[in-house]
């Protein structure tokens, strides 16, 4: 037995339920496509491959701004508005930016939720019940958009 | 009601704003008018980001905690989206970082679920308090807390293996144990933790103060996890970047919503501390560890001064 093979062997004895590795292989695959595709469109933007709502050269007006104060000088009203800007090459880089924050939603509503309703663990599936849903209120704008 | 209360903060914060706000507001117009190109403020905040994701590796610190007290006082971006980028930064590191803990059982989801969901609440209404308040107050309190997290890191005695006493009923019930292989040892070592509803408790707190200031929490995580609740300390350091990736995301998307994520000072941030994250691990066998941390402490402690300083109006 090679010394590699030797220091494998007992780390496989570590005992790691399915659904938790099942979970880091979306977590592995998800943050580098959503890095990917930020580097890819952040390019698009800065290169000025795609035409911008806002210039990039124009963003040193705006970035001292605070937030509130920049939606209202750009005529915007935040929220999920950018999904309809999609054609400009600042807001195509919200695309990368909203699918990390969104790959913890996605796990849990593929994998865990699953899972813990397989195992009938319902202390555990109340807990990834309840954090989907506090997620999909932060995500939603519900409780606030813009800064109006 | 939430409104009406944030309004009035808002109010209360007022009197500060007055007298200190203009100042601040010069100093980033100034700052904003600096006679750079503007394609170099990118290029200086990808080259800052990447020597940050290096230092944090060898220091031993999450990049999130340093990106908003850095960025947001050597930068003319506003404290908005300076938060909103560092919310981006720490959630992407902590989801990258995330599927080689969890392999390794050293961030365990019965440890991790619990406090992320108290943990990720409480940013909500961090977020929320964060964009409503006054900037100079903000500064104040960004100030303070970046002092006590430099100081933390200074005086903070971690332990390997803590003793873990008697489990609570919240324990138990939960079931929050795991074991993981320690090669030093060459052997698998089981815990499980106590004091779970204290440790619970004190989440709501490291929440509200990382949705309010777009840090990442790894700083207060490890404590709790470590010291109060008794989960050895790499499963608390483990378990602590791995539920950043949970508690950092209902932030960003409030902040996100609220307009307050620049990509063109979120992504090339992102980006910039990966690449240094990767690099800093490459030279970790190389570099002296102690001496990074002591200069990251110092930086920590003078971006800490400097933020209270300018929120009283004196910086």
């Amino acid at each position: 037995m090679s010394a590699k093979e030797k220091n494998r062997q007992p780390a496989q004895t570590i005992d790691v339920p399915d659904y938790q590795v099942k979970y880091a292989n979306l977590l592995l695959y998800g943050s580098w496509l959503g890095i990917a595709v930020l580097a890819i469109t952040f390019s698009l933007y800065v290169f000025g491959v795609m035409p911008a709502y806002i210039n990039p050269a124009d963003m040193p007006q705006y970035w001292s701004m605070q937030s509130t104060e920049y939606l209202s000088e750009v005529g915007l009203h935040g929220g999920w508005e950018w999904i309809t800007m999609l054609g400009s090459g600042d807001f195509i880089n919200f695309l990368g930016i909203a699918f990390l924050a969104g790959l913890t939603v996605i796990g849990y509503t593929i994998l865990l939720l699953p899972a813990f309703l397989k195992k009938k663990d319902n202390a555990f599936l109340a807990i990834v019940i309840t954090e989907i849903l506090v997620l999909v209120l932060a995500a939603s704008g519900i409780l606030g958009s813009g800064g109006h | 009601m939430i409104q009406g209360l944030l309004d009035s903060i808002n109010n209360i914060g007022m009197t500060v704003s007055s007298n200190a706000g203009g100042t601040g507001e010069a100093v980033a117009a100034a700052a904003g008018n600096s006679g750079l190109d503007w394609w170099m403020w990118p290029l200086i905040l990808f080259a800052t980001t990447f020597v940050m994701g290096i230092a944090a590796v060898l220091a031993g610190v999450g990049g999130g905690v340093l990106f908003v007290p850095i960025v947001g006082s050597f930068f003319p971006f506003h404290l908005d989206f300076v938060r909103g980028a560092g919310l981006i930064v720490a959630l992407s590191g902590a989801l990258a970082a995330g599927p080689g803990l969890l392999k390794a059982n050293l961030a365990n989801l019965r440890l991790a679920l619990p406090v992320a969901l108290i943990a990720s609440t409480f940013s909500i209404v961090g977020a929320f308090l964060g964009l409503a308040l006054p900037v100079p107050i903000l500064k104040i309190c960004l100030g303070i807390t970046i002092t006590l997290i430099a100081l933390l890191f200074i005086f903070s005695k971690n332990s390997e293996y803590p003793t873990v006493g008697e489990r609570d009923s919240l324990t138990k019930k939960l079931e929050i144990s795991g074991s993981y292989w320690e090669p030093s040892y060459n052997k698998k070592i089981d815990w499980t933790v106590w004091r779970t509803p204290q440790g619970f408790l004190l989440f709501i707190i490291i929440g509200l103060v990382a949705g309010m200031f777009g840090l990442g929490a790894g700083w207060a995580n490890v404590p709790v996890l470590n010291l109060l609740m008794g989960a050895p300390l790499k499963v608390a350091v483990g378990s602590s970047k791995f539920l950043l990736s949970i508690t950092d995301t209902s932030a960003a998307w409030i902040y996100l919503n609220k307009g307050a994520v620049l990509p063109i000072i979120a992504v090339p941030s992102v980006l910039g501390i990966m690449l240094g994250s990767l690099v800093g691990v490459k030279l970790l066998a190389i570099a002296k560890p102690k001496a990074v941390r002591y200069l990251v402490i110092a930086i920590l402690l003078f971006a800490g001064i400097r933020s209270l300083l300018e929120g009283l109006g004196w910086g």
